[in-house]
């Protein structure tokens, strides 16, 4: 088992389908003469051509909108945003264009795209570039969100992706972008909709998906160290579909759920889950649920403010102690 | 506010109409007899259907918007009438003629109306969005504009396969003023895709003017000339010049995979939607004028008696024949069930639908 980084964990699987199937296309701002600008299709120009690795003009909603409708004919897109935050000026291809274009036709007409790039803040880059948009687009019907947190989530839901016949949105982190891990060098999935608990405890029960995680894993192990306190954390990995089951199987034996996510907290993803705690596992509580998530304000650009406002460790620990108390 | 100049139009629009000019046009002159009658009767199938619908609206049966098509039909017919295996169409919400022309079935678009099983999305897409991937029909999209990228998509995966065809991607004249048709032309002409846009120009975007709405001073293809690409205008009241310009910018695609903009002058002789009285932005003598001296059915009849290909009671047989054709969908849209409760949440994701051990999703992916 090779130990690479998340970068190149995406590019191996986008690599891996390129080679697996023709009909797969890599296509966005930059992905192929400049290598990409957070070099994740580095060399894939190189190794498969100017027809498979396309580099558009910045014009998401043309773009976007060329890669559903060639989908629709069979084509496998995979079109790159250098930002989730530039989704919003395709908004209407991204929604109603490729997340309804089955449901209208009644079954008629599919859309496997995967449309993928960074979503989040932390980069000191100003607010409009550091949108999490994951709940916001799974709260659509027809559309399917995914959040990998190490390498090896990285490639197997890229690959899980890739061959959905569903339009599929990867959300990275350019922050995560360096991490390294274990990846198989054999062909795998994780699919999607299956939470994997990264670290197993008996006291309280940490949500969280992205980078989120590894927060949450590091406010474990001082929850532990400093605390004594044994800290279970369920990586959601996909927001929708959304592994209920493991989700509600860590609180029934810890009873007490943290949820932690970098987005805003009005309606994010956790509030979600904390409906489907309450409904499914209110017996089995011996505390409220808690959340963090970003503070409740556009993204801030002073970077020591912007840790600040984003679940960082001490926030996660604090929080989690009060709903230890 | 200062007035445009005077728009661009076809030579043969400042005309009175009479012995179409283009009748001689090789891609018309080849037309057999039967070809002939074949096309006049779709176009009077679209023009009976359209107003059979009118009736259902006014009788409730119809929720949403209806969006008619009356005054339009050379358009869809001229055009998809030269399509073949390969050409691939796609449109906004006045999408009715061009599902009849490449061979939906009345049932189903009139069930689809009235929202039954028997509709061609199972009650599910309603009059802006029909559906017939089949027969190489891709909508059907509400969003005025939006469905331009997505033409352009499939322009790009018929070259991608290696294919000799094209996409007509058509689009109202309201819809050129949209970033999305911008973005959708610069790909186009970037990439040399074999695509066709077709600016269904029937002066109003809803109520509002072409000179109220569209800065271009002349006529809204010559914007192609921004994008370095070819474009024409089209007397849209004539089904033959409709079929010969096309058929210049089909060449266009499927030879030197090289986009086309199309702008046919048309006219619509009922509101945006049936949700629209009509009273405001227009007269009624301007809509007598076009239905009485342009009215493409009338004209495309008046041709083929000359042409001595139809007769009289021959024209007759099939109008009578498309209203009851019209007749027997109206019938069937009303008789269609409803779909289900649990009809709902079915066609919203293949992996769902299918699910199986090869399939990639697990979990909960329709909440409660």
């Amino acid at each position: 088992m090779a130990v690479i980084s998340y970068r190149e964990a995406l590019r191996a699987a986008m690599r891996e389908e390129l080679k697996r199937d023709d009909k797969v296309v890599i296509m966005g701002e930059e992905v192929a003469q400049f290598n990409g600008a957070y070099k994740v299709t580095e060399g894939l120009l190189k190794e498969f051509g100017p027809k498979r690795v396309v580099d558009t003009p910045i014009s998401e909603a043309g773009f976007i909108g060329l890669g559903i409708g060639a989908s629709m004919l069979g084509i496998r897109p995979v079109m790159e945003l250098m930002f989730w935050s530039f989704s919003y000026v395709a908004f209407d291809q991204i929604v109603n264009n490729a997340g309804n274009i089955r449901y209208m036709s009644g079954g008629l007409i599919n859309c496997p795209i995967v449309i993928r790039g960074p979503a989040n803040g932390g980069t000191n880059v100003g607010a409009t570039h550091s949108h999490t948009p994951e709940a916001i687009l799974a709260s659509h019907p027809g559309i399917k969100v995914v959040c990998p947190a190490t390498p090896y989530d990285a490639k197997g839901l890229m690959k899980a992706a890739i061959r959905d016949n569903d339009p599929v949105y990867v959300m990275e982190n350019t922050i995560l972008y360096n991490d390294k891990g274990e990846v198989p060098d054999e062909d795998y999935i994780v699919p999607l909709g299956v939470a994997d608990v990264k670290r197993v405890g008996t006291d309280l029960t940490i949500v969280a998906h992205g980078r989120a995680v590894i927060t949450s894993l590091k406010a474990a192990e001082i929850l532990e160290k400093e605390h004594g306190v044994s800290v279970e954390v369920v990586d959601l990995r996909s927001i929708r579909p959304l592994d209920e089951e493991t989700i509600l199987a860590s609180v029934r034996k810890t009873h007490r759920a943290l949820l932690v996510e970098e987005n805003k907290p009005f309606c994010g993803v956790d509030a979600q889950v904390a409906y489907l705690i309450q409904s499914k596992a209110f017996d089995e509580l011996d505390a409220p649920i808690h959340r963090v998530s970003s503070i409740d304000a556009p993204q801030i650009y002073c970077k020591r403010m912007e840790d600040l406002q984003m679940p960082n460790v001490e926030r996660v620990v604090a929080e989690a102690l009060k709903v230890l108390a | 506010m200062a007035k445009p100049a005077v728009l661009t139009h076809p030579e043969s629009l400042k005309r009175p109409a009479g012995p179409s000019e283009y009748a001689k046009d090789p891609v018309n002159a080849s037309l057999s007899k039967a070809e002939k009658i074949a096309l006049y009767t779709k176009m009077a199938r679209i023009r009976h259907f359209e107003q059979r619908c009118i009736r259902i609206y006014q009788q409730g049966k119809i929720g949403g918007f209806l969006h008619l098509y009356v005054g339009q039909e050379a358009v869809a017919a001229g055009t998809i009438s030269l399509l073949g295996k390969h050409d691939h169409i796609i449109t906004g919400y006045r999408d009715h003629g061009h599902g009849l022309m490449v061979g939906m079935g009345m049932n189903e678009c009139m069930a689809e109306l009235t929202g039954r099983i028997g509709g061609c999305s199972q009650g599910k897409g309603g009059s802006m969005h029909y559906f017939a991937p089949d027969k190489n029909y891709w909508g059907g999209h509400g969003i005025v504009g939006g469905q331009a990228p997505l033409g352009t998509g499939l322009a790009y995966a018929v070259k991608y396969m290696g294919l000799k065809g094209s996409c007509l991607a058509y689009m109202g004249d309201g819809a050129v003023n949209q970033g999305a048709v911008h973005e959708a032309y610069n790909l186009a002409a970037l990439w040399d895709l074999p695509i066709i846009f077709v600016i269904e120009n029937n002066g109003y975007s809803m109520g509002t003017s072409q000179e109220r709405s569209t800065a271009h001073p002349g006529c809204l293809a010559k914007r192609a000339e921004g994008y370095g690409m070819a474009w024409d205008v089209i007397n849209g009241h004539d089904v033959y010049e409709v079929r010969a310009k096309t058929a210049v910018a089909l060449r266009r695609a499927h030879e030197e995979s090289k986009p086309t903009v199309l702008e046919i002058f048309t006219y619509r002789y009922f509101g945006h939607s049936m949700a629209d009285p009509d009273k405001t932005y227009r007269d009624k003598e301007e809509i007598k004028e076009y239905r009485d001296k342009k009215d493409p059915v009338l004209l495309f009849e008046q041709e083929l008696l000359r042409e001595k290909v139809l007769t009289p009671e021959l024209s007759q047989k099939i109008n009578d024949a498309a209203m009851a054709e019209a007749d027997k969908a109206a019938v069937f849209a009303d008789e269609s069930p409803d779909p289900t409760v649990a009809d709902i949440t079915k066609h919203i994701y293949w992996e769902e639908d299918n699910r199986g051990p090869d399939t990639t999703s697990r979990g909960t992916i329709i909440f409660e």
